[in-house]
């Protein structure tokens, strides 16, 4: 036995990239001119004192409407009070306001969405019920009537407001702790004898936190918003400063010093833009996890199709020097390889050795950032690299049918299976709905549904997997496809659902005398269904030849290595002979 | 069984019943009265088709799924129902690889983390956990630097010798083993087998290997259970179970598993066809 199995691409890169979430946002410029720009707001309210002399909330006559000068660097507002002295201890109001509703908001709905998505039952219920009524509650009348009856302090309003925006806290929680707990990974922490207490500080917190401080950040600019709106309708102590309510105060003097508006303006602008950029960068920075990839079309290379001429009749498809690389990784290296019609061509391989890719790239459908080139790729005498987009489209589904390998990732959930079927054959057969529509409900019976008028009505999610790949195999043959390409038709399936298919898919394949090739990992669906095989490793196609002289003399080493893996046929492991020893110690 | 020696796991008519959706409605049965048994030191392969309720059968053993009936008994001791701190207790005893190497393994976690949460919750002292862990890398064939690294820098198999790993940690009488090869290639997948049974030979570890895949279950089990729709159909040894199987549904689960051999399974399909058509 090799003690190692094949090394995982990854494993060879550098040492382990653990960056803190901060670490990564960090990189982002602009969550760092985000954080400066919060940095020197806290920065200079803070310091109010000591960057000005006056109060913020004494008035001078005599400064009513003053000029900017030495003793008033931002002039007197409406009363003869100082701008520059309101708006440093404004900021106070804010960030004050700010952080009391997003630490109301988060010890409220932080540890009700923990509770509630960690252990659902009846407490998820209640809490959901009440979340709901709190939503439905207009979050400004409310605040109006707190102000109005209980308190005139904007920061009691502020932590009403956390009150209100709790349950957005508390669902998004709920929702991020509900996916975490069904991971694999919580399950195993519970076996291993992990504590609730345990299992959510441990796997589930980490996964919150990321969210929550999106969330903060979104809460925190809101919550500014609605203080300066709540300030401004003139609500609020006289003696609280606040930009919302220097708003007001320019705007009654709009006509005689619209100067004024600029200063609070631009405060809150700055404060709150920079608060929700640094969420939105925070989130940046959680998608991009994985290095970046510089993504580069590298154009199809288009050689001269005169060499094509000379193909035999029987000839389907022929690919001469594929390669596929994404950026530097070649994944496909120099493919060869010819389909007859009516010959079913097995493509074996492990996974990451190129298989699915070559067959993808036949079809065209690898993804944008994949650079394919080829010497050739004929089918059917047709350069297929010569094509535009819109020849290529009428090719597939018309000349090349599609299988894939996951039956019900491949029906579109919104739509009834009748009418996946019915539109390509219109588009490509130029059928009335009418008729698709039988032809439809022929080929489903075909495919061995027995009841094709309930499916044809059916929406994937109720019908069974092997069903879906029934319908699939069924759309496949619907425009009457000279090759056919399935990826591990079989793999998600049953065996016995499997063998079904299988027998399925030859008797289509010979009645249509279709060209196809397989994808597998699986000899034995090899042996089932094909006529020649091609074995793939790391890109390179190591060997081709008739099915039976690939099971019967193997010509190259990793063919046979492959062939001596499959564990079918070999022998059992008998009955336990011996009382089995005491338990010991894996490691004494 | 082996006589003479009492089992180590011994389920009793268990039924597994997930409440149905909506007030009122029937709840859904997964499992109709399952009663088997694992010895110390043995490995019972568990086969069935998807719906089968083979992986829920492991989840019951494990305490993760509801046994509304019968009981499940570990050294004789009724495990089904326990409560919470008594079942943690347990943990030392039966441990878990799960099918999926991807989820299995917390992505925010280096391999030494997650290998030592479950000693340190024990109160093993961190310097030997550690020490412990590096031992167990060694024992399941990984390098030594893999401890600092994290679960995406690895492959399939290797992600699985990891979670094999922890399920090692604290010296476990049983491991439920959920289809741990069928993510895996084929070439990787008899490596990983051969793993575990070089681990059961090394420990006397018992295992209840669930797997929908017969010549899997032939290559690691001592004993068989077929499931079929949450009713075991036909137990017995591996080599009976595999090569001559008695009930309808183990024969037509044989004959549909394909034979990498073109003559073979040319003959093959025609049986099965025949037994269908019967």
């Amino acid at each position: 036995m090799t003690p190692v199995d094949s090394v995982a691409p990854a494993a060879s890169a550098a040492a382990p990239e653990r960056d803190r979430l901060l670490r990564r946002s960090l990189r982002d410029p602009v969550a760092v001119v985000c954080l400066l720009v919060l940095a020197l707001v806290i920065a200079v309210s803070l310091g109010a004192p000591l960057l000005t002399d006056h109060a913020p909330d004494r008035s001078v006559l005599a400064d009513t409407l003053a000029p900017m000068s030495a003793t008033h660097p931002l002039g007197g507002d409406g009363v003869g009070r100082d701008v520059l002295s309101r708006l440093l201890y404004g900021g106070r109001t804010s960030l004050l306001g700010g952080t009391l509703a997003v630490l109301v908001a988060f010890a409220v709905g932080a540890p009700l969405g923990l509770v509630s998505g960690f252990y659902r039952g009846w407490f998820d219920a209640v809490a959901g019920w009440t979340v709901n009524v709190i939503m439905a509650v207009p979050a400004i009348i409310v605040m109006f009537v707190v102000m109005a009856a209980v308190s005139q302090d904007l920061n009691v309003a502020m932590i009403v407001l956390g009150v209100i925006m709790a349950p957005m806290v508390f669902r998004l929680i709920r929702a991020s702790v509900l996916a975490v707990r069904e991971e694999l990974y919580v399950d195993a922490a519970r076996v291993s004898g992990l504590g609730d207490a345990r299992i959510i500080r441990r796997h589930v917190l980490p996964v919150v936190i990321a969210p929550s401080v999106i969330q903060a950040t979104q809460v925190f600019a809101v919550a500014i918003g609605i203080q300066a709106g709540l300030a401004f309708l003139g609500l609020g102590k006289a003696s609280q400063a606040s930009w919302g309510a220097m708003l007001g105060d320019a705007f009654t003097n709009v006509y005689n010093a619209p100067v004024l508006l600029v200063w609070p303006g631009a405060a809150m602008g700055l404060t709150i833009l920079a608060s929700s950029m640094l969420g939105n960068a925070v989130r940046d920075a959680l998608g991009t996890a994985e290095p970046r990839v510089v993504r580069r079309r590298e154009p199809v290379a288009r050689k001269a199709a005169a060499a094509v001429a000379e193909l035999p009749a029987d000839r389907l498809l022929t690919v001469e020097g594929l390669r596929v690389a994404y950026g530097e990784k070649t994944v496909v290296d120099g493919v060869n390889l010819t389909v007859a019609r009516g010959e079913v061509l097995g493509l074996v391989g492990e996974s990451g050795s190129g298989k699915s890719q070559t067959a993808f790239s036949v079809l065209g459908l690898l993804p944008y950032e994949a650079g394919v080139t080829a010497d050739h790729l004929v089918f059917d005498g047709k350069e297929l690299l010569a094509l535009d987009l819109a020849a290529l489209n009428a090719l597939r589904g018309r000349g090349i049918g599609y299988i894939p390998q996951e039956p019900m990732s491949n029906l579109d959930p919104c739509f009834r299976i009748g009418s996946q079927l019915v539109e390509p054959m219109r588009k490509h057969l130029g059928l009335s709905r009418a008729e698709a529509r039988t032809k439809a409900l022929d080929l489903l019976e075909r495919v061995g549904i027995p009841d094709p008028e309930r499916v044809f009505r059916s929406y994937p999610h109720q019908i069974s997997g092997g069903m879906a790949q029934r319908v699939l195999i069924a759309g496949a043959v619907s425009c009457d496809p000279q090759l056919l390409i399935a990826d591990e038709p079989t793999t998600a399936l049953d065996v016995t659902v499997q063998a079904e298919v299988l027998d399925l898919m030859r008797s289509l394949q010979q009645e249509r005398h279709m060209g196809m090739i397989l994808v597998t990992h699986d000899f034995g669906v090899v042996a089932d269904i094909c006529d020649r095989v091609a074995v793939m490793q790391k890109g390179r196609i190591v060997e081709t030849a008739p099915a039976r002289q690939i099971f019967a003399s193997p010509g190259h080493a990793y063919t046979r290595m492959l062939l001596d893996s499959t564990l079918e046929g070999g022998p059992a492991r008998g009955a336990l002979h011996v009382p089995s020893k005491p338990v010991k110690e894996v490691t004494s | 069984m082996t006589s003479g020696n009492s089992p180590l796991l011994e389920l009793d008519d268990v039924v597994v019943e997930y409440p149905g959706k909506g007030r009122g409605r029937k709840p859904f049965r997964v499992l109709h009265g399952v009663s088997l048994s694992v010895a110390p030191g043995e490995t019972l392969g568990l086969v069935g088709e998807s719906g089968s309720g083979k992986t829920t059968l492991g989840r019951a053993v494990l305490g993760l799924a509801p046994v509304t009936r019968g009981t499940v008994r570990f050294e004789g001791r009724t495990v089904s129902g326990l409560g919470k701190r008594e079942r943690r207790a347990l943990s030392k005893d039966i441990q878990v690889v799960f099918q999926d190497p991807y989820t299995s393994l917390n992505p925010a976690m280096s391999v030494m983390d997650i290998l030592t949460e479950p000693l340190l919750v024990t109160g093993v002292a961190r310097a030997d956990a550690e020490r412990r862990v590096q031992k167990l890398l060694d024992h399941v064939y990984l390098p030594q630097d893999a401890a600092r690294r994290l679960p995406r820098e690895f492959s399939g198999g290797q992600r699985q010798r990891i979670a094999i790993a922890r399920a090692l940690c604290r010296d476990p009488k049983l491991i439920v083993c959920d289809e741990p090869v069928s993510a895996l290639d084929l070439t990787t997948q008899a490596r990983v087998l051969d793993l575990f049974i070089e681990i059961q030979e090394a420990t006397g570890v018992a295992y209840l290997f669930v797997t929908h895949d017969l010549s899997v279950v032939r290559h690691i089990s001592h004993r068989v259970a077929v499931l079929y729709r949450g009713d075991i159909v036909e137990t017995g040894d591996a080599v009976q179970v595999t090569e001559r199987p008695e009930h309808p549904y183990t024969k037509g689960l044989l004959l549909a598993a394909p034979v990498p051999d073109p003559q073979r399974q040319a003959q093959r399909r025609s049986e099965r066809l025949k037994l269908r058509a019967s």
